[in-house]
């Protein structure tokens, strides 16, 4: 049962996606970017993603939250209902508006370079 | 030697002390047997606790004149054949901290032995002893031994042991033992005595024997060294009983040799599975081949290289050792594992975990989500010798998993035969969709090549400091050199697995085994040892945690003159608990109580910051930190490099990112 749940909410996350694609949803939560660096860091998120959300193949399973984080419905969503490997945060944890500031933060970090273009990693 | 009992005056009541172990171990195998017999010999005399009266030679040992000069023991002591003993087994250094157990046997490696081969190395831990020569073992292939309290000082010993154990790499530890209840000294000898101190190793050492002479010392420490190099390795265990060492050895007494060490064959896989497993692979659509410590050698890699090659198979290396070229086109990650349709797994640490994954979501009653990787159908290999070691207590062998054809065995030394046979098995009509298996693997490799360099750019300009910066500006100042990554504490994303050019056996030596923390730094000391001696340039990631547990193996580098550049991951957490607390917090709807750290309560290094450069500084070395800018770890590295080069261990503190 649980693994059909779990089957469940990973089709109702691809739906959720494709909604924002297809602009059915915001793509970015109206948040303060400042606040949500904060926020970042007081609520555990760097843990596993690392500060800038680069993530790491050992902690966050390789997922990257920015440069071009989920738009807004599917993160928040996924934040609030994950049975992943990634624990779910409950509002209570959580206010939405500090989730908002979060995802301000991490829709705020710029693209990186292009490996070729730094010298250490275009040997 | 005779000894007058304590608490008598009476002339008569002398016991031979090494008679006396004798007599015990001869009564205790006798009690097996027949109990009532032997405890009427005791009762008969009770003087003497042996359970057989003395001989004719034993009288004549007792009452004769020494052989050698006049010294106060009367003769040449146990312990010089003891060191006689271990120099025939090409042992180059004994890393040990200094303990009276074993005072008789020091004495003799420094003054008779002249501290060489072994040369005695002072450490301030025994766990930091026991790490040396795990590390050094990896570098060189050479085994090592420790001296350690037989109480107290093992106690200090056992997780380093238990790591040992976990990564097959062998150590030979001897544990100084006042056996002798009756006649030890009174006090702190007591208190570091046990009746059988092996007893806190044995679940996870190979074996362990208790000498009761010097002859059964003779046998017992080739045997040890014999059982402890034989694949799979391990490490063997010894108590070396004060009486023995110190006394001496008698005219009269039976002529003392040392055994012959003959190193024994490495067990092969058998002719039929090796058949069989062939046919698989050589048939298979899609094979993969998984190692985690199947080369043991330079030569293990290149013969998995002949193998990959063969079978165009993708090669996934776990990373317990250096098993297989990182710039090989075949070489991939464990994303190749669910469409293999042929899976052959060697030397595996856990085979159940290559092909199922498990998610810590706490659902299913708290034990997650398990399921497997693989489709139907999929046929599973097995060469593993840690199958002939197996252990009951504890649990490194992992879940178990069921495989089609599974061999007890030595990879390395099964794979010139699989090779042979996986040769021979190809069918002529497959060789060219497995010649197409390599086209699509090199192109494979080319973009998870370029993914993984624009992966290392984010957060690039961070602070604190990316991993992949750090291990990349790393790199930038080791390139030129023959350079070996001797330890890599904490978790810095796999970072040098995924961008160095990792090639040579040495360039990589694997992972504490048991993921006991407090590995990296005696490791790394140990390997750079080695290293040193062999010409190579030895570079550590040193994380902060692991260096708390026993610094003091930094003060023994600079004190031996260990060249190694350490250059720190200093997160300033135990991230991986760090992580779990916030997990359970998370399943428990609770927030995480930080107070004022960034880690849960319990899990951070920091308030205050523990100032690495300066307690390296402190015991000899080079140091510069804490580097916070990007910018300014490049030119820090360069100077530390220039410090090693010219002899000196050194270390650059740098605060990173998590992982």
């Amino acid at each position: 049962m649980e693994i059909m749940r779990y089957q469940m909410f990973r089709v109702a996350l691809a739906v959720l996606a494709a909604g924002a694609i297809l602009g059915h949803a915001p793509a970015q939560a109206a948040g303060d970017a400042a606040k949500g660096k904060t926020a970042f860091t007081h609520y555990g998120c760097w843990q596993c993603h690392g500060f800038e959300g680069q993530g790491s193949p050992a902690t966050s399973n390789g997922k990257v939250l920015a440069p071009d984080p989920l738009p807004w419905e599917t993160f928040s969503s996924f934040i609030r209902t994950s049975n992943t490997g990634m624990p779910p945060f409950s509002e209570k944890m959580l206010p939405n508006a500090d989730l908002e500031d979060i995802h301000a933060y991490l829709s705020s970090i710029g693209k990186p370079k292009d490996h070729k273009s730094i010298p250490l990693l275009s040997q | 030697m005779a000894r007058e009992v304590q608490g008598t005056k009476d002339s008569d009541a002398k016991v031979d002390r090494r008679k006396f172990l004798t007599g015990v171990a001869i009564a205790g195998a006798a009690g097996a047997v027949a109990p009532n017999a032997a405890n009427a010999t005791v009762t008969a005399d009770k003087r003497l606790p042996a359970a057989l009266p003395p001989t004719t030679q034993t009288i004549a040992a007792e009452t004769g004149t020494p052989e050698e000069g006049p010294n106060r023991i009367g003769g040449k002591a146990g312990s010089d054949y003891m060191v006689d003993v271990i120099k025939t087994l090409d042992i180059k250094y004994l890393p040990a901290n200094c303990a009276s157990s074993y005072r008789g046997i020091h004495e003799s490696l420094i003054n008779y032995g002249g501290n060489k081969m072994p040369e005695f190395l002072t450490c301030t831990h025994e766990e930091s002893s026991v790490g040396m020569s795990h590390g050094y073992f990896k570098a060189t292939g050479k085994l090592l031994l420790n001296l350690v309290h037989g109480t107290v000082g093992l106690q200090h010993a056992t997780m380093a042991i238990y790591n040992a154990w976990c990564d097959r790499v062998p150590v030979i530890v001897m544990g100084g033992n006042d056996l002798d209840a009756a006649h030890r000294p009174p006090g702190v000898p007591t208190f570091h005595s046990a009746q059988d101190i092996n007893a806190i190793v044995r679940d996870y050492t190979k074996w362990d024997d208790t000498p009761v002479s010097l002859q059964h010392f003779g046998q017992s420490f080739v045997r040890a060294y014999k059982i402890a190099m034989t694949p799979p390795y391990g490490p063997v265990m010894i108590s070396l009983d004060a009486g023995l060492q110190q006394e001496a050895i008698r005219a009269g007494e039976e002529k003392l040799y040392i055994p012959k060490y003959n190193p024994s064959s490495p067990p092969q896989g058998d002719t039929g599975a090796v058949k069989e497993a062939a046919r698989l692979l050589a048939n298979a659509e899609r094979p993969v081949i998984v190692v985690d410590r199947a080369a043991r050698t330079e030569n293990g890699m290149r013969l998995l290289v002949q193998l990959a090659e063969a079978l165009q198979a993708r090669v996934v290396d776990m990373g317990g050792r250096m098993n297989f070229p990182k710039t090989h086109y075949l070489s991939a990650g464990v994303a190749v594992v669910p469409g293999a349709d042929v899976i052959i797994g060697m030397e595996l640490s856990d085979f159940w975990g290559v092909v199922n994954g498990y998610v810590d979501n706490g659902e299913h009653g708290g034990i997650g989500v398990n399921r497997t990787k693989i489709k139907a159908g999929t046929k599973l290999i097995s060469i593993n010798s840690s199958e002939l070691l197996t252990k009951s207590n504890y649990q490194d062998f992992q879940r178990f998993q069921s495989v089609d054809v599974s061999m007890p065995a030595d990879a390395e030394a099964t794979l010139p035969a699989l090779i042979e046979a996986v040769k021979a098995a190809i069918p002529n009509d497959r060789k060219a969709a497995i010649d197409k298996r390599g086209e699509a693997a090199k192109k494979a490799k080319a973009d998870g090549r370029e993914r993984q360099l624009q992966l290392a750019t984010l957060a690039w300009d961070a602070s604190p400091i990316s991993t992949a910066r750090l291990v990349m500006e790393t790199w930038d100042a080791i390139k030129g050199e023959d350079w070996s990554l001797v330890s890599q504490s904490g978790n810095v994303s796999g970072w040098p697995q995924r961008l160095w050019p990792m090639e040579k056996y040495h360039h990589w030596l694997g992972g504490s085994g048991g993921y006991g923390v407090g590995y990296g730094a005696p490791a790394s000391v140990g390997a750079a040892l080695g290293n040193r001696d062999l010409g190579r340039f030895s570079v550590s990631i040193q994380s902060d945690g692991d260096l708390m547990y026993a610094p003091g193996v930094f003060w023994t580098a600079a004190k031996h003159k260990v060249p190694l550049l350490a250059v720190m991951h200093n997160n300033r957490g135990y991230h991986q608990e760090l992580m779990h607390v916030q997990r359970m917090a998370s399943f428990r709807n609770r927030d995480s109580n930080t107070a004022n750290d960034l880690g849960p309560i319990g899990t951070s290094i920091m308030n205050p910051d523990i100032e690495f450069h300066k307690l390296a500084e402190s015991m000899g070395w080079w140091a510069k930190g804490p580097i916070k800018d990007p910018a300014e770890l490049g030119p820090a590295i360069k100077q530390a490099m220039a410090a090693v080069k010219s002899g000196q261990p050194a270390l650059v503190n740098v605060w990173t990112q998590p992982r």
